[in-house]
């Protein structure tokens, strides 16, 4: 099945030549994931091309052949159907149904677990968390944090392990394979590889307000020597990743450039356990979202060292008790009651 | 809500800015118009208050012309943004802003009031009736969608527009990361209009069971009739989904609810599967009324028979019945399971099998027909190919495994284009033009009307094709802009051409309206394309008479004008005449409507008191509603010959 399919890659992407353009991103793919869904497209594509050149053809000779004009010797105004035409194409259909619905399936399976070729290699675990408008990217294994950037060993599947910060969005790298959803308080799992080294785009698919065209991240496929130097280099050279920092550079929507750390966040904080972690974040920074036609001047935001909950763990976990008590709700009216509670 | 008093207006922004004169210019030609010409009294009596389906029907498709002009100029402000990388034409919530309003209004507010305009004009026509079931709820339902749709308008020029997109999925939708009026305007500028959407798919079902000509049995209606019953049972079902949905967001955003926030046990995925378990069967209550206007045109052009009659009548059902298995192919990404994404994808492709039958019977219908090309049957005839392109991109992107990589972007955009404008535009147009001379007297102009044709095809194909292969190449939706180094360029740049080339044509048909009404011939006969087939074409006018038949027909077989002209016995004989029954005008909808309109204003900036003084106003309409002794009037005998005497001049 699957060495018909790349030969029919092969003749997809000759007609596509021939046609004058080069392939699309998607059909350009770069590793194993990414490449089954490109045959899957491309076999998809034979079948539709062969449907809409019978219709097409069909319709051209129907049109030109049953025209009025003077004499219409075949005119029968009560021509009103045909049994065997009609089976013919409610059976014809569903036998194409059948042909897309098998590969279909197959592949939708197999994307659930880590490419064939390298099933016996251990992946590498990386959490991508999203939130507006960033990307962040935790190697638990390594003891490092990215951002907005990611570095990944070729030959090696990936296991994604997505979630958000706030807004819904979807992690994709068209040239490696398909995207998933991150979703606050949830987490959803994707596997990917890539098979050439090479820099590819990586953005968030997913619409999430103001800042969303620029939620992109650049892949760095490098060779397994490479990935090993660079974890050692960053355990040397990368600052420390601090709650105070986290929350405050990157829990707080807007852009920022790469940036690379040593620890990573999941040490205090999953967020697909826990959802609203961002929100409370913001809450205790001074953090306002605001009506997009709001004329009212920003507030300014708190500085962390200024607040207990960051310089003295002890009131943190004693806040934290108190919330599961269910005493920190959320405030949804725009009113701070609980800000100068945190900030004195 | 913490509104300062200078953020009331939205201001700042020379587009809204000329928005914002311009609706008050008009406003005031309106007004001094109507007060000139001394015509408050004819738009109260004649339109306002009528419960004319066929008036109503007029009032759907002028509003619907209406936002189909709205949205049409957002699709542009978009395509200009977009023309080319890091345009700076719009802002990026401006733009956010204006794809939302786009999607919404075209949805909700043009495609929906266009084809139940046409439902309303013609079903009653068709099955032998003098008017719906309940004529009262029917201007209810108008006014209803007429209120919540200009609630949802004003949005852009007081408060600012929504801008989560017409999907509105949460958390991006709640108060956190969307805070101010917008996304309430969408919450109750929806909920209201779905009243009347609600109360019109129970009015049809009603009308088309209860209200048929003797001899009309269901297997003798015409399609428009089989695909607006089956449509109305969709909406009976689907429509009650989305006003929960709405309703609890709106709690969440209101009253601080926690049904899909991300804090306190909230869900945010529930809304999305609520939404799509409204929102697909929303696309076939659009696609459905289309499949049947196609199939009246096909037949009245072709002069045929349709092809496979019961075949047809099946399809629609099994589509009708899929409608609802298919939802969650909208988030295969949501990371649902291989089991899951599996039937999905495999239920999805199955609607594929109906719709190919439908399309293979509309080819037969031609089948040794005498084809006449005018204007409606160009629509119909270009609506085969573009929606067959449209429908096979429908089966590659059901193909969940290959979704991952088309999900989110352009290739989506253009699939739901070329099904939503091939298949419902083109019948908006088609049946607007083909039952023009039912609601006017006269036809659009032919060499105009084709104009406007051959401009808005070709503009789609040119705007839309291209948009698959941005959507291959990596471009996402609802990006505001791209950078340079993509090389999105060239074809980003050919979509917008082709975007202001189907502007021209629809320019041109509303030209063509104008010109026709000052220079086309009027039409004397009630069959105006002379090769009708159904009970609309056997009225005594053109446009027929208030009470549509003086003696409603008799039917005998399928197409029953057409057999009754080769029969010969189209006329009707004087001494049959007998008092007709007719229910009588009233204004309660419209005020009701308005009631609704000012609660959910209050409620849009959460002014409490204004809301719940517009429902207590509303209940006092509904109650004074149903102390009313209105049993309608009878048209004497002399009245019915004095007006056909008028008609058959």
């Amino acid at each position: 099945m699957l060495r018909r399919l790349k030969s029919w890659t092969v003749f997809g992407m000759i007609a596509l030549v021939m046609a004058g353009c080069s392939a699309p991103t998607v059909l350009q793919p770069k590793g194993p994931v990414a490449s089954q869904q490109s045959d899957l497209i491309i076999f998809s594509i034979i079948f539709m091309l062969t449907i809409v050149a019978v219709v097409f053809v069909l319709l051209v000779v129907i049109l030109l052949k049953y025209r009025d004009r003077k004499e219409n010797p075949n005119y029968d105004p009560d021509h009103e159907g045909n049994i065997w035409l009609e089976v013919v194409w409610t059976v014809i259909p569903v036998i194409i149904v059948i042909a897309l619905s098998i590969p279909t399936v197959q592949t939708i399976y197999s994307l659930e677990e880590p490419p064939e070729a390298t099933r016996d290699k251990e992946p590498l675990v990386v959490h991508a968390t999203s939130v507006n408008w960033k990307w962040i990217f935790s190697y638990p294994e390594q003891d490092i944090e990215t951002v907005n950037y990611l570095n990944i060993p070729v030959d090696q599947p990936i296991l994604f392990k997505l979630t958000s910060a706030d807004s819904m969005a979807a992690l994709w790298i068209p040239q490696l394979g398909g995207q998933k959803y991150n979703m606050a308080g949830m987490q959803t799992q994707l596997y990917l590889q890539a098979d050439h080294e090479g820099t590819f785009a990586g953005r968030n698919a997913n619409f999430t307000g103001e800042g969303f065209e620029a939620q992109r991240f650049d892949v760095n496929a490098i060779s397994e020597e490479e990935f090993e130097d660079w974890v050692e280099e960053t355990h040397e050279t990368a600052p420390e990743l601090t709650q105070a920092e986290y929350d405050l550079k990157l829990m707080i929507p807007g852009h920022v450039d790469e940036m690379t750390f040593k620890g990573t966040h999941l040490d205090w904080i999953d967020h697909a356990t826990s959802g609203s972690y961002a929100l409370e974040a913001r809450e205790r920074l001074g953090y306002e979202e605001r009506n997009p036609n709001s004329k009212a001047p920003e507030k300014e935001l708190i500085d962390p060292n200024t607040l207990e909950y960051y310089t003295n763990p002890e009131s943190r976990e004693e806040e934290e008790s108190s919330e599961h008590e269910g005493h920190v709700a959320e405030e949804t009216d725009g009113e701070h009651a609980s800000d100068s509670e945190h900030s004195h | 809500m913490n509104l300062r008093w200078d953020e009331f207006i939205v201001t700042g922004d020379p587009l809204i800015l000329g928005a914002q004169i311009s609706i008050v210019l008009v406003s005031i030609a309106l007004v001094f118009g109507l007060t000139y010409f001394k015509k408050w009294g004819w738009l109260w009596r004649d339109w306002i208050t009528s419960v004319d389906h066929k008036k109503i029907g007029i009032m759907y498709i002028i509003a619907a012309l209406l936002m189909l002009f709205r949205g049409g100029v957002d699709a542009l402000l978009m395509r200009i943004q977009l023309a080319a990388p890091e345009m700076e034409f719009l802002s990026a919530q401006h733009y956010n802003e204006i794809f939302t309003t786009h999607g919404t209004i075209m949805i909700i507010f043009m495609a929906m009031p266009f084809l139940i305009g046409l439902m309303n004009v013609v079903v009653p026509l068709q099955i032998g009736a003098r008017d719906v079931a309940f004529p009262f709820l029917n201007n209810l339902s108008f006014w209803t969608f007429f209120v919540g749709a200009m609630l949802f308008n004003i949005s852009f020029v007081v408060g600012g527009s929504p801008s989560a997109g017409w999907t509105s999925y949460v958390p991006m939708a709640g108060n956190e990361l969307s805070p101010g009026p917008g996304q309430n305007y969408y919450l109750l500028g929806l909920q209201i209009s779905g009243i009347g959407t609600l109360l019109t798919g129970i009015n049809f079902i009603v009308t088309i069971l209860k209200m048929r000509t003797k001899g009309m049995t269901l297997f003798r209606m015409p399609m428009f009739t089989w695909t607006t019953l089956i449509t109305s049972l969709i909406i009976t079902f689907a429509f009650p989904v989305l006003t929960v949905s709405l309703a609890l967001m709106t709690f969440d955003r209101l009253f601080g609810t926690h049904f899909f926030t991300l804090a306190d046990g909230g869900m945010p995925m529930l809304w999305a599967n609520l939404f799509w378990i409204w929102g697909h069967p929303e696309v076939y209550i659009v696609i459905l009324p289309a499949f049947g206007i196609f199939s009246e045109i096909i037949t009245t052009f072709a002069r045929k028979t349709l092809f496979g009659y019961k075949a047809m009548v099946g399809s629609v059902v099994i589509i009708s019945c899929l409608s609802f298995l298919v939802w969650v192919h909208h988030f295969y990404t949501m990371g649902s399971g291989a089991a899951v994404n599996s039937f999905f994808s495999i239920t999805t492709m199955m609607i594929s099998i109906p719709t190919g039958v439908k399309i293979f019977n509309w080819l037969f219908t031609m089948y040794k027909g005498r084809i006449s090309f005018k204007q409606p049957m160009l629509w119909s005839i270009a609506f085969i190919p573009n929606f067959v392109i449209g429908g096979v991109t429908g089966v590659m992107l059901a193909m969940a495994a290959a979704d991952y990589q088309y999900h989110n972007t352009y290739f989506l955009v253009s699939h739901f284009h070329y099904v939503l404008i091939a298949g419902t535009v083109f019948a908006c147009f088609a049946g607007l033009v083909f039952w023009y001379p039912k609601m006017f007297g006269h036809k659009l102009n032919e060499k105009i009307g084709q104009w406007a044709f051959w401009l808005f095809m070709i503009g789609f194909n040119v705007c839309f094709f291209p948009q698959y292969f941005l959507g291959l190449d990596g471009m996402p939706r609802r990006t505001f802009s791209y950078l340079p180094e993509e090389g999105w360029f060239s074809l980003n740049f050919i979509s917008t051409v082709g975007a202001f080339v189907m502007g021209l044509g629809f320019l041109i048909f509303v030209y063509n309206v104008y010109y026709s009404f000052r220079h086309s011939a009027r039409e004397t006969s009630g069959d105006c394309w002379g090769s009708g087939r159904t009970l609309e074409w056997a009225t005594s006018s053109a446009i027929p008479p208030f009470y549509n038949f003086a003696v409603l027909p008799e039917v005998r077989t399928i197409d029953p004008y057409w057999h009754m002209k080769e029969d010969g016995q189209e006329s009707q004989k004087e001494e049959d005449y007998k008092p007709i029954h007719m229910p009588s005008n009233t204004g309660l909808g419209f005020i009701m409507s308005v009631f609704l309109g000012i609660s959910g204003f209050g409620l849009v900036f959460e002014w409490y008191w204004i809301g719940l003084v517009g429902v207590i106003l509303t209940f006092a309409c509904m109650i004074y509603r149903s102390f009313q002794q209105d049993d309608g009037y009878y048209v004497p005998v002399e009245k019915i010959k004095e007006t056909e005497r008028h008609a058959s001049v």
